[in-house]
């Protein structure tokens, strides 16, 4: 089987000129911006929600539902929030979205606003995107300047601003909530739902948090329709999805594929196969984040539901592909020392815990693993799912459950053999 | 005001101009990069004067400053080089090109900057170019699937007084310029 489709979120990646606003409009770019200042903000909304479009930033929530969840009488401005903040290890889709195609997300978000009654817009791009964010300021001044954005947006007497937030180097920052609070000048920590950011979001107002690639999907939902949208894809996972896929593969990179494909059509004819043709060991589904899966799941779909049914979930569609040299412990103590780092603080499951697995893990990977450290980290891991504030503490669990599930002999082996048993240099094998 | 005078009291003021008049708190993160484009590093003065322009305390100021990674509270290289270690990087070998970093920046492990404080070498989480990997960053531009030799040619040319060009966009020549960047004060050209 191969991909075979019309490509929508990648079809202008040939054509630098889209970067320029001239170069988008020529290929019908702020056709579907022109449609929604003459449209009702219900009927945008409506066709949203028939569409089936859900947030492509992890959780899968349905967009035009959580369009649907702002309220409109409480005398309150309100907000789109984009959120930039691509940090899930593994994941760089959204970063070459904006680089080859920045008025797409202008006009997604644009759109987004005028449904919601809102007149400003906040992108949050995490820090380390310097250059994506010059890219869209540039695209954002084009915007202004040819009229499309401003206090008269396309002449429509409605007021489209967009303003800039560059983060510092947060991963927490991707939590919507924490975003919020970075956003509002405090330390990127996450904050009690209810009220959920819809109601009480930015500036105690009501505001929606959309991903990169979410609302990149949307001029073309209104330019085309609801029905055109779900020919791709499945019937709860409508669309297309792009992938990032990474680590041991002859050619990572981001695809484009409709919700559904099979991941072994990823792996083996998109990404040429598992780098020098060694044998797949495991792979993270969706960043480091959801579980990690094995040789045995590469039939498995690469959609919302399918990644459930196999014990995973699609996250971020950011594959990391570990092949039979390399370590699950090692690669896992590496995954959890991220959290740990990353853990705000707040919770003390997650700022203990997170910590407390990075030391255990480490020592068992080096050679000091001891018959009582295994119970240790699957009684960690036990009490990190759920019992945080926010899922930062589920993604340190995620690596820890599903690695001791699927190769709990690996962890065993490395305590009774103290050390590690696949340790060799094969990093001269790796192409430059 | 020590730090926020003249031509960077009026980058402050456009800065604080971007949020509402009564949230303008929120200006807290492009004052500290534009803090931090002066010294290379944000000084105790930058973040006393960062509260008097918001209305907050110095502590407050801080605690922020303190809790993302991109901002420096103690002096820094000229340059600083990031280099990602995380699982896309490291399944590529990338922690062969953060030790070949220390080694040719003349950083030793845990020191703030190399002796002649040209280098900070900072460990990174994902920087967001998996498909890239091993990914590195110096003055925050990209500089794609870098090997322990390319690592060693970057610093080499960093020290011989050039700015590499990177993977992706333009070159900053070095990390205060970068911050100044961050703050959002890059020129952008008109449409």
């Amino acid at each position: 089987m191969t991909v075979d489709f019309e490509p929508r979120l990648t079809r202008d990646w040939d054509d630098p000129g889209v970067i320029g606003i001239d170069g988008y409009a020529a290929k019908g770019g702020y056709e579907a911006l022109g449609r929604a200042v003459t449209m009702a903000d219900a009927d945008i909304l409506e066709l949203v929600k028939s569409s089936g479009l859900r947030g492509r930033g992890g959780a899968g929530f349905p967009t035009g539902m959580k369009w649907g969840f702002v309220p409109r009488d409480t005398g309150k401005p309100t907000y789109v929030v984009v959120n930039f903040d691509e940090s899930e290890p593994g994941t760089c889709n959204n970063r070459e979205l904006v680089e080859r195609d920045p008025h797409r997300l202008l006009e997604g978000a644009a759109i987004a606003a005028l449904a919601i009654g809102c007149e400003t817009i906040y992108i949050y791009v995490r820090g380390e995107y310097l250059w994506q964010s010059i890219v869209l300021e540039r695209a954002i001044a084009e915007a202004y300047g040819s009229g499309r954005f401003g206090a008269d947006a396309l002449g429509s007497g409605k007021r489209i601003d967009v303003v800039l937030h560059r983060g510092a180097g947060a991963y927490i920052c991707g939590e919507e909530t924490a975003l919020l609070s970075s956003l509002e000048g405090y330390r990127g920590q996450p904050r009690l739902r209810p009220p959920f950011p819809a109601v009480e979001g930015l500036f105690a107002s009501p505001t929606v948090i959309n991903n990169v690639e979410t609302l990149m999907n949307v001029p073309d939902i209104l330019v085309r329709g609801s029905d055109w949208f779900r020919e791709l894809g499945t019937e709860k996972s409508p669309g297309t999805k792009m992938v990032t896929i990474s680590g041991k593969v002859e050619r990572p990179g981001n695809y484009e594929v409709p919700l559904g494909t099979p991941f072994r059509v990823v792996l083996e004819d998109l990404a040429g196969g598992v780098l020098s043709g060694r044998g797949l060991k495991a792979w993270t589904p969706g960043g480091s984040s959801t579980p990690m899966l094995t040789a045995e799941h590469t039939d498995v779909h690469l959609d919302y539901e399918s990644l459930a049914e196999a014990g995973s979930m699609l996250g971020t569609a950011a594959i990391m592909v570990m092949d039979e040299t390399d370590c699950v412990v090692d690669c896992a103590q590496r995954m959890v020392r991220f959290y740990a780092h990353e853990s705000c603080g707040k919770c003390t499951p997650c700022r203990e815990g997170s910590w407390w697995a990075t030391r255990v893990l480490e020592r068992i990977e080096e050679g000091d693993g001891r018959d009582e450290d295994l119970p240790v980290v699957r009684d960690l891991g036990k009490n990190l799912l759920f019992r945080a504030f926010c899922a930062l503490a589920d993604g340190t669990a995620s690596v820890i459950n599903s690695s001791l599930q699927h190769f709990r002999d690996e962890f065993e082996e490395h305590v009774r053999l103290g050390g590690c048993p696949l340790k060799v240099d094969h990093l001269e094998e790796v192409p430059a | 005001m020590t730090v926020f005078e003249g031509a960077l009291r009026a980058d402050a003021d456009a800065i604080m101009a971007r949020y509402p008049d009564d949230r303008r708190r929120s200006a807290i993160m492009p004052l500290l990069y534009l803090a931090q484009s002066v010294d290379g590093w944000i000084t105790r003065d930058a973040l006393r004067e960062i509260g008097q322009l918001l209305g907050i305390t110095t502590a407050e100021v801080e605690a922020v400053a303190s809790f993302y990674t991109m901002y420096r509270l103690r002096p820094t290289g000229t340059h600083v080089v990031n280099v990602c270690t995380n699982l896309a990087c490291k399944l590529r070998g990338a922690e062969a090109v953060f030790e070949a970093a220390h080694e040719a920046a003349g950083v030793e492990h845990g020191a703030e900057m190399s002796e002649d404080g040209l280098f900070t070498v900072h460990e990174e989480e994902c920087l967001g170019v998996c498909d890239f990997a091993p990914a590195v960053q110096i003055d925050f531009c990209n500089h794609d699937t870098v090997d322990p030799a390319r690592m060693r040619e970057l610093v080499a040319g960093l020290r011989a007084g050039e700015v590499p060009s990177p993977a992706r966009g333009p070159a900053f020549a070095s990390f205060k310029a970068a911050s100044r960047a961050l703050a959002g004060l890059e020129e952008v050209p008109s449409a």
